[in-house]
């Protein structure tokens, strides 16, 4: 989990200035930069929790983006994080069913923060079709990888239906319908994360 | 006193806002909770939580904020300090910040700062 969690570090700094870019056409352009500093925050705390369970690995990198991040993605990641490692609570590893539990968690999470739900150009547009696609594909009796590579097809799919949608939460939600036709930052960042986790598995 | 805090994505505007509140009510006890540590535009748990501290009595502390990242900190602040009398404002930023000051530098306990908030949400400043 350390080393996913790495990677989904690397992949956000890797991508901070294409993010800030992506959210600078539609809000305060401060995405990718607070996302990376969150992350980069995050990696030094976890590299020290060698041994530690996953639940509290997620406990503290959803803590450290909260305190760090500064942007509205930092409470929405962070409680995500958080109620994730809640669910995971004591697990040295875990499976299919856990990562339903987690995901589960920390949707909810995101929804009770943000108020939002899907189709508001949020990035739970990403986040909720991947989950879906992820519960059909185990349901089916496919390995985690396999429903992993599902919902990384469904988040990036999420992303290209936030082209056509307009914003309406969020900062992006002041410019209206000037927002339809780009993609929502936080619906990127949550499919590399998707990426990542899949690639690092 | 109720303490107040003003957090804000900008710490520019926060602070401006205290000092108007101050010209008002120059013995209230609020500050300011704007920007990151550095003083970029964002918002900050730890400078939120510290502001809390700052102010805070047994009369609780209220706190009024901009938009979005504002809000969703603030609450997560507040969650973290579950056993402390803290309640989000809504409201204005900066009238609803002077309103909130004035009346609690002049006794106003915690529960009753809302409406007086939303007052200064309802006051007209032109005749449209």
């Amino acid at each position: 989990m350390i080393e996913i969690l790495k990677a989904m570090a690397a992949r956000i700094d890797k991508e901070k200035d294409f993010l800030t870019e992506l959210d600078n056409e539609i809000a305060d352009g401060d995405h990718g930069i607070n996302m990376a500093k969150g992350f980069n925050a995050v990696v030094p705390k976890i590299e020290a929790m060698a041994g530690k369970d996953i639940g509290s690995l997620l406990k503290t990198t959803g803590m450290t983006l909260v305190s760090t991040v500064g942007g509205s993605a930092g409470p929405l990641y962070g409680t995500a994080f958080m109620k994730a490692g809640a669910a995971l609570k004591d697990k040295m590893e875990i499976d299919a069913n856990d990562l339903i539990a987690a995901v589960d968690a920390a949707i909810g999470g995101i929804q009770m923060r943000g108020k939002a739900v899907e189709g508001e150009k949020t990035m739970l547009d990403a986040i909720c079709p991947a989950h879906k696609a992820f519960k059909a594909a185990i349901e089916a009796g496919e390995d985690v990888k396999a429903a992993l590579g599902k919902a990384v097809e469904a988040a990036q799919a999420g992303v290209e239906y936030t082209k056509t949608i307009k914003a309406t939460k969020g900062r992006a939600s002041y410019i209206g319908d000037r927002s339809i036709g780009h993609q929502d930052p936080g619906a990127t960042s949550a499919t590399y994360m998707y990426e990542e986790f899949l690639a690092n598995i | 006193m109720v303490g107040i805090v003003i957090v804000s994505h900008s710490q520019r505007l926060a602070e401006g806002v205290v000092e108007l509140a101050k010209m008002m009510a120059s013995d209230a006890h609020i500050v300011a909770a704007g920007g990151l540590e550095d003083g970029t535009p964002g918002t900050s748990f730890e400078k939120i939580s510290n502001a809390v501290e700052e102010v805070y009595s047994e009369d609780g502390v209220g706190v009024l904020m901009d938009m979005g990242s504002a809000v969703m900190t603030t609450e997560m602040v507040i969650e973290a300090m579950e056993d402390k009398k803290i309640v989000m404002l809504d409201g204005p930023v900066v009238e609803g910040g002077i309103v909130a000051a004035l009346e609690a530098s002049m006794g106003t306990p915690l529960d009753e700062l809302q409406s007086k908030v939303d007052e200064a949400r309802e006051t007209k400043k032109l005749d449209l």
